[in-house]
């Protein structure tokens, strides 16, 4: 170490790094308490979050990305508290990320190679992009089939984060007709923890969240049946969506530029998934807390849901069926006409033959013979 | 298969199918109704009779002062339970734009709140005439399974919706996909159970009408 | 030739017609129609529910007409009905029912359900299944020409008293003549003062009318047996009289089977339209009044009160002409609750009254009648239906109250002015009798 030493500070840890790049002490408890918020832990958690993650070692992570956008990666480095600076410098030791990272070719690969060795057992792997398991060819990387890179790779990691919808859930890969037969993490990956982070992008803060309390905890958040950390997808955008109340009042924008849109009313006419997508957008936000796509005029189009491609068309309401009937029910009364007409066939013979089997009644018919 | 995928299914393939069954059952079933025909009737009809066919749809819908007095819990708890059921199908946000994505048009919904009201006063309505129905003897003896069949199948989609609504008992993805599904078994099943008065009640009352109108009387 | 349960059920798949199908279609099991019904309201057994009555031929319906239950009777998963259910049905059918329409008018889906029972009685009838005294009174109409046994020389007799007392001649056979007067047995037998008072008005009136002496009959047993053919025949009677005789209007008495069975199902059961017209005597001596031609002077100071025959009334559409013509002579008249198309039943029609197994319970059911009239607090109940008046009478007897029972047509004869100075119609084209 070149500089003077603080007396509590470790070689190694993430507090000697803060320390190297001049980051006080006030500073990073005001970051450990926006962490501690975001898990929904108690504030007096934030101190005591500070000391763990300044005694630990700064996290060696590798990051694999398959099918993908990069929209996972750009929404990472769109993070703001902390910041992908703040992360990747001070928090955790990214180790391969082919997108962030200098090397190329051999190198990197071999940064992955090394890094694995250093830290087996240890490293915390993150994947963006499914998997695709039609052909291996759909996807390489330097010459290897992302589901050998994964299971390769998973092998020696204390815990997987599944970032994006497609590592979650499949994703767009997987939308129907499903060409490259893309799973996600969790379909092939068995006997390792996978943190489950869906969102098309997920929000940075929630990716951050989520590697903060890995290294504060050493070990993953609470989760839900579906993988989720329970404090950032415990309710929906609807619940906590801002124009609620208009959805209450039964306000709702017509058009996207109607009066009424002007006016910040419900967007649920007009395809919002908000109801059923659960996710933090409208509490966290985005882009430092700016906004998030409701707020901007957008109805929620529920990318953090499996399968939510195919979940029905974008701008139809939630309420209404996802594919087009109007024909369909033409054709069905057809149907049910045609089987009418059948039955009425059937019917108006058996009333004839009642009729033709009808013969003059006579007094002495009132009674039976017997008696 | 997640919540989002029953959902998706409740609100494709599954209704769709049962809005062709629904629609197919309930041509069929007016076919098997009106094609038996009636005789013409050769009497020759009172001029200017009151009645017809078409006030007996509206009118019938008026209880008559001495039945009311005799049976208010029946008529109340009718009444009370026709309306917010209707309410509900009807004036819920939601559910009119169900109805526009079928018809293309759409109306004003009503606050959430006071569908909700209603929907709970449907529920206690329905409650009211289940515990009739087995309370009273005559309702007990006229009934037969298919008549708690058809109560269970009406309660459902109200309960479901309710529940979905308030996020109570299921995840509300999981329970909209149920509340669906409840509509749509109610879908196929309304045309061959006594629910189908729906659509048969105004052919009855037209056909009540018109057979006193002819006499000259307004039923 | 016998009945059979073959027969029967035939006769049902052939009376099911699209608004029976609605009916039953419709159908809810509320059990309101009980509380219309007067076997129910008064004796509180649920079995006596309207819609109940119909069970067998609801399943009928439901097997043959429907394609669920078409499905379901394949496969062997719907008891065919049976003997012995009809005959369970039959007291339903028969004793508890006197057609009186008031369920019809209150079922909330707008149920028919006396036109079902009307259609019922032709299967009950062809299985064998009607009661024993209602198939004795038919088979007295069809061979006797009266389901009381009345023949021609009693209608005579009667002539004859009502000649001797007004002076008036009595038309018979007159061709040519504008109405064509029936009268029911009950008329004939317990209450000729009917015939008296329709001389006296007509006279009054330079109305030109004639008995038909193979055509006296106005009641017709088929109707309310449930036997179309024998009805067809029963009704064949009086229009051939009325064609013979070239007459432009038959006019019904005070009888209210006797007017639905001539106005409104005649033509169906002949098949044919009528070429002359079919009124109510109410309806004709409304018009009489309307025209200026039934005069009357003074009136009657009594407290009175009107029962509406349900075939009249809520069946046959005659409700203000005997208001009409009661504010003429009632001084005090006071109407009954649910007067006019709600008004109650007597209890007797539909052949009850015919049907002496069910005489007790007729009885029971008479007290909505009996709390009715009492409540108006009046002596003197007018009615314009003989059976009614039978019915009312016994009914009043049996709770010991003293309340007359007087026919309409009698108490305007009693107020009629009569101008002697009219000239007796000439008999001309007819023969008087005595």
């Amino acid at each position: 170490m070149k500089h003077a030493q603080q007396p509590d500070i470790l070689p190694g840890t993430v507090g000697e790094g803060l320390a190297q790049r001049g980051v006080t002490r006030r500073e990073f408890l005001k970051l450990c308490t926006t962490l501690t918020a975001l898990l929904a832990l108690p504030p007096s958690m934030a101190g005591a979050m500070a000391e763990a993650i300044s005694k630990a070692r700064r996290q060696s992570v590798i990051w694999l990305s398959f099918q993908e956008c990069t929209g996972c990666t750009e929404s990472i480095t769109r993070s703001h508290s902390p910041t992908l600076e703040n992360l990747i410098f001070d928090l955790i030791s990214l180790d391969y990320h082919h997108t962030l990272q200098a090397a190329s070719a051999e190198a990197a690969e071999h940064a992955r190679e090394q890094a694995m060795k250093d830290n087996d057992g240890k490293y915390l792997l993150i994947v963006d992009g499914s998997i695709p398991m039609g052909n291996p060819g759909f996807s390489t990387i330097a010459g290897i089939s992302n589901y050998d890179m994964l299971m390769e790779t998973a092998r020696g990691a204390a815990a997987i984060v599944a970032v994006g919808t497609c590592a979650a859930h499949g994703g767009i890969p997987r939308a129907d007709p499903n060409p490259t037969g893309a799973v996600s993490v969790g379909d092939i990956v068995k006997d390792k923890p996978i943190i489950n982070v869906p969102g098309c992008p997920p929000i940075p803060v929630v990716m951050t969240g989520v590697l903060a309390h890995f290294l504060t905890f050493g070990g993953i958040p609470e989760l839900d049946a579906q993988g989720r950390p329970k404090s950032f997808y415990g309710e929906t955008i609807h619940d906590r969506c801002y124009r609620r109340p208009f959805y209450d009042q039964g306000k709702f924008a017509q058009t996207f530029d109607d009066e009424a849109a002007r006016q910040g009313w419900c967007l649920f006419k007009l395809g919002c998934k908000g109801p059923v997508t659960y996710n933090a957008c409208a509490t966290t936000k985005w882009n430092d807390g700016t906004s998030f796509p409701i707020q901007s005029g957008h109805g929620c189009i529920g990318c953090s849901e499996a399968n939510f491609w195919d979940a029905g068309p974008l701008y139809k309401a939630l309420s209404m069926p996802v594919s087009a009937t109007t024909s369909m029910l033409g054709a069905a009364a057809a149907a049910g006409a045609a089987a009418g007409v059948a039955v009425t066939w059937h019917n108006r013979s058996t009333k004839a033959a009642a009729k033709a089997a009808h013969e003059k009644m006579t007094v002495q018919e009132l009674s039976r013979e017997e008696k | 298969m997640s919540h989002l995928d029953l959902l998706t299914f409740a609100r494709g393939s599954a209704l769709n199918w049962a809005l062709v069954l629904f629609a197919a059952g309930v041509v069929l079933r007016l076919f098997e109704i009106l094609g038996l025909g009636r005789r013409p009737d050769l009497a020759k009809p009172r001029p200017d009779s009151p009645g017809s066919g078409w006030r007996t749809i509206v009118m019938r819908s008026v209880p008559k002062a001495d039945t009311l007095k005799r049976d208010a819990v029946t008529y109340v708890s009718g009444y009370t339970f026709h309306i917010g059921l209707l309410v509900s199908i009807f004036f819920f946000a939601p559910h009119i734009e169900f109805f526009r994505s079928q018809s293309g048009f759409g109306w004003p919904g009503l606050p959430s709140a006071l569908v909700d009201a209603l929907a709970v006063i449907a529920m206690v309505a329905l409650g009211v005439s289940l515990a009739h129905r087995i309370t009273s003897p005559v309702k007990r003896m006229l009934s037969d399974i298919s008549d708690y069949v058809a109560w269970a199948m009406t309660l459902l989609p109200l309960l479901t919706g309710y529940l979905a609504y308030h996020h109570l008992l299921l995840e509300y993805t999981m329970m909209l996909a149920l509340h669906l599904f409840s509509i749509e078994l109610l879908l196929v099943l309304l045309p061959f159970t006594k629910l189908f008065h729906a659509f048969s009640l105004f052919i009855s009352r037209w056909y009540n009408g018109d057979i006193s109108a002819r006499k000259g009387v307004a039923s | 030739m016998s009945a059979t349960l073959e027969k029967g059920i035939n006769a049902f798949k052939e009376v099911i017609d699209a608004p029976i199908a609605s009916f039953f279609s419709s159908c809810v099991r509320c059990g309101m129609c009980a509380e219309a019904c007067l076997f129910y309201t008064e004796t509180g057994e649920a079995k006596y529910t309207p819609i109940h009555k119909l069970e067998p031929l609801r399943r009928v319906w439901q097997q043959e007409y429907t394609l669920l239950g078409g499905l379901g009777k394949l496969l062997g998963l719907t008891r065919p009905v049976t003997d012995a259910e009809l005959a369970e049905w039959e007291p339903l059918v028969y004793d508890s029912c006197t057609l009186c329409g008031r369920c019809s008018m209150i079922c909330p889906v707008g149920n028919d359900i006396t036109y079902m029972i009307r259609k019922m009685r032709e299967g009950m009838a062809a299985s064998g299944h009607a009661p024993q005294d209602m198939v004795a009174a038919t088979t007295r109409a069809i061979t006797i020409g009266s389901p009381m046994g009345v023949k021609w020389p009693a209608v005579q007799a009667q002539i004859k008293h009502v000649q001797a007392d007004t002076g008036i001649e009595v038309p018979v056979e007159r061709e040519g003549a504008d109405y064509l007067v029936l009268m029911s047995s009950m008329e004939i037998i317990n209450f000729p003062e009917y015939l008296s008072a329709l001389s006296r008005i007509f006279k009054q009136a330079g109305i030109s009318w004639t008995l038909a002496q193979d055509a006296f009959e106005a009641t017709n047993s088929g109707i309310q047996i449930g036997a179309s053919d024998l009805a067809g025949e029963i009704v064949g009677r009086i229009v051939v009289a009325a064609e013979r005789l070239k007459v432009k209007c038959v006019i019904s008495p005070e009888c209210g089977h006797a007017y639905t069975a001539l106005r409104w199902e005649g033509p169906n059961l002949m098949g044919r339209p009528f070429g002359f017209e079919v009124k109510h005597i109410l309806e004709v001596l409304d018009e009489l009044h309307k025209a200026g031609k039934l005069k009357t002077k003074g009136k009657d100071q009594r407290p009175l009160t009107y029962h509406d025959p349900c075939q009249i009334a809520r069946r046959g559409g005659v409700v203000e002409q005997p208001r009409r013509l009661l504010s003429e002579v009632a001084a005090d008249f006071r109407e009954m609750s649910d007067a006019g198309v709600m008004n109650w039943c007597c209890g007797g029609g539909g052949g009850v009254s015919a049907n002496s197994r069910a005489d007790s319970l007729r009885l029971q059911a008479f007290k909505v009648k009996k709390s009715q009239i009492e409540a108006t607090g009046v002596q003197t109940l007018i009615t314009a239906c003989a059976n009614c008046r039978i019915v009312l009478e016994e009914g009043l007897e049996h709770n010991h109250m003293k309340v007359e029972v007087i026919g309409l047509t009698e108490l305007l004869a009693e107020y009629l002015v009569e101008d002697n100075s009219t000239p007796v119609p000439s008999p001309a084209g007819g023969r008087g009798l005595g």
